[in-house]
């Protein structure tokens, strides 16, 4: 039962928490006490620590809005920041509901005109209805409304740079001719900024993507931050295939041919999963650097999301905004380690070896 | 008939000035339905002989024929047991050998196919394991693993690279039955690279020793002509049994020896001799 739950901590990057078990178990206690000391006591006083620090300077750095925000300042942000989210929830149905009544109402004082004979009035009525019931609600988006787009983004980046990347480094690492043709062109691509991605992608969107706004499927804006996700985080996901696709055995090479396994084949049952850990490896390192580019992107072109968020506070100018912003700080920090312990959990599951978990 | 036949084959890995010759001017042809072991030393190029007659490398001079082809690429009608084992490590005990079936006998229904997977497992005693993933198993159990997979295969021809190696004694002569079985039933063409002279003279028609590289060449052929079934324990008391395994052995040690006095005497080989020129004395003129 004890090594079940172990093992599942394991798999779950949970690990941290295995001492637990073990103290409970009855594993030798003073190790177990140590290790939860590593785990959760030394990195809570370094918290402690850090919150202290901050709390000295915010009383000593002096700027134009005030004193920087201390830690309770933030903290009390973060929570007018939810209730905000919250009513801006109430507001919403509440909205809904109002439109459903008058839409109610408009149509109820249809059949009275139409009993009555008046087609025309009845007519009126019945578009007035529609347009009730078809009315948006329109309100600046909430800060979690902000973070929500902002994940849609990078997961729709994050996609499309796997789905040319793992391709394409499949292909590096199966062939050297490949490689030979395309390094030339990673080489100078890879270290090029999401800042200077950024103008050209909202160019060509724009150009390209003309479907009215009312028919679009996604937003310009969605888009061009998504692509330049891509452009930015397809490089360490390529890398790391290529390399984890030509590194491959050579004695499991010997087996496909000894089977004479098609090309499909091997590509599907031999080179893939011989890759796998060092492809998640990579996508890994491409998510991280997704979410970065991220903020970066949506501050720059004013699309929609956090990086939006941090930009319009820092043109309010407030001792509030400003705390803000360091809510916005630490939410981005908390989520770039949800997304990248995801990552790790993932990269768990595919590994076929103790050895290179 | 020859089946597998090497002509005059050398090999040499390198290129350039860096390049060691580990087999020269090999001849060795495989019968159909015969059982060959080729015994011999670490290093000697036993395994490259392997993956010679396999069509995984070929040779730099001289051809290999297999069934009259020349340089036939490998293919599942030419099964390997690799020393190393082979195994794909993503894959259980079960998918390993499934794979191998799945490519061979696709004609057949999934119930046969199945059926073929789990009699092999159970043929090395691995039905426990089945679900086990290369890396929770034994040395031995690797082994067990990969000797399923390629019998699973029912190839043609059967090359085994000391595929017993790693095992308990016990193991390995329920192993050795089960190889002399089905060879007897199913009448292929084997050949066996082993280091025990014992395991080759009990299921062998013919040992091939391979000399100590480098470039390394067969030795004299010893033909086998116990009857069969051969029983072990039977074979202990025979005197033909006997005299064979002195004659293999001595060979072996005589052997060894000669390659051990050449490389001596290659060291100690005096200068290359220079052209006779005399020296001049450049002042006097
Ligand atoms: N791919 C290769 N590149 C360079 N040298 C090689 C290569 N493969 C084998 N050799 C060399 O060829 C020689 C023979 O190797 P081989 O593996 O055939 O020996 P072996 O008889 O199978 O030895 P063992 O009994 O230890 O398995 C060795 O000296 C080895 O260093
Ligand atoms: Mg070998």
């Amino acid at each position: 039962m004890s090594a079940r739950i172990l093992q599942v901590l394991d798999r779950t990057g949970l690990e941290a928490f295995a001492p637990f078990v073990r103290l409970f178990r009855g594993d030798d206690r003073q190790e177990q006490f140590r290790k939860l000391f590593m785990n959760f006591g030394a990195p809570s006083i370094a918290f402690l620590l850090f919150l202290g620090a901050w709390s000295i300077a915010s009383q000593s750095i002096m700027t134009k809005y005030g004193n920087l925000p201390s830690p309770t300042e933030v903290w009390q942000q973060a929570v007018v920041l939810w209730d905000a989210h919250l009513a801006g929830l109430a507001a919403e149905t509440q909205f809904y509901a109002d439109q459903a009544i008058k839409a109610a109402e408009f149509s109820a004082a249809a059949d009275v005109f139409s009993s009555r004979g008046d087609a025309v009035m009845a007519e009126k009525m019945s578009s007035s209805a529609a347009t009730a019931l078809a009315a948006k609600y329109a309100a600046s988006p909430s800060y979690i409304t902000q973070i929500l787009t902002s994940l849609k983004t990078v997961f729709a980046g994050f996609l499309i740079a796997s789905l040319i990347a793992i391709p394409i480094g499949v292909l590096c690492g199966t062939s050297e001719l490949v490689q030979a043709a395309l390094n030339p062109l990673i080489q100078i691509f890879k270290p090029v900024s999401p800042l200077a991605w950024l103008p050209i992608v909202m160019i060509c969107v724009g150009a390209l993507y003309t479907t009215k706004p009312d028919e679009a499927w996604f937003e310009k804006s969605f888009i061009s931050s998504a692509l330049t996700v891509a452009l930015c985080s397809l490089w360490p996901t390529l890398a790391n295939t290529a390399l984890g696709v030509a590194s491959i055995d050579k004695d499991h090479l010997n087996v496909a041919k000894v089977l004479k396994l098609d090309t499909w084949t091997r590509i599907r049952k031999i080179i893939i999963p011989s890759a796998l850990p060092m492809m998640f490896a990579g996508l890994r390192i491409s998510l991280g650097v997704g979410w970065m580019v991220l903020i970066a992107a949506e501050m720059l072109a004013q699309n929609p999301g956090l990086g939006k968020f941090v930009w319009d506070m820092f043109q309010n100018g407030s001792s509030e905004t400003l705390a803000q912003i360091m809510v916005a700080v630490f939410t981005i920090g908390i989520v770039g380690m949800a997304l990248d312990r995801t990552m790790v959990i993932l990269q768990r599951s595919v590994s076929y070896s103790e050895t290179n978990a | 008939m020859s089946v597998l036949e090497l002509k005059n084959v050398s090999k040499s890995f390198g290129s350039g000035g860096g390049t060691t010759e580990v087999l020269r001017s090999v001849d060795l042809s495989l019968d159909e339905g015969e059982f060959v072991a080729v015994v011999g030393f670490s290093g000697s190029g036993k395994s490259t002989l392997v993956n010679l007659l396999s069509g995984l490398l070929f040779p730099n001079r001289g051809e290999v024929l297999f069934k009259g082809e020349k340089n036939v690429a490998a293919g599942p009608d030419r099964g390997v047991v690799f020393q190393n084992y082979s195994l794909l490590p993503w894959l259980s005990v079960y998918e390993n050998i499934r794979l191998a079936v799945d490519q061979v006998f696709a004609d057949q229904s999934v119930q046969e196919r199945d059926q073929r997977v789990r009699h092999y497992v159970d043929m090395v005693s691995l039905t426990p394991a089945m679900a086990k993933k290369p890396h929770e198993l034994s040395g031995g159990m690797r082994q067990r693993v990969s000797l399923a997979r390629t019998l699973a295969m029912s190839p043609d021809v059967l090359l085994m690279d000391e595929p017993l190696g790693a095992l308990d004694a016990l193991t390995r002569a329920v192993l050795q039955d089960e190889i002399a079985k089905i060879w007897e039933q199913e009448k292929k063409t084997v050949l066996l690279v082993t280091n025990d002279v014992d395991e080759a003279i009990l299921l062998a028609d013919r040992i091939v020793p391979l000399k100590p590289g480098p470039s390394a060449t067969l030795g004299k052929h010893f033909s086998v002509q116990l009857p069969r079934p051969r029983d072990r324990t039977a074979l202990n008391h025979d005197a033909g049994f006997k005299e064979l395994r002195n004659n293999v052995v001595n060979y072996l040690n005589t052997v060894r020896k000669e390659s051990k006095t050449a490389q001596l005497e290659a060291r100690q080989k005096p200068l290359p001799e220079l052209p006779q020129l005399k020296p001049a004395d450049l002042r006097a003129q």
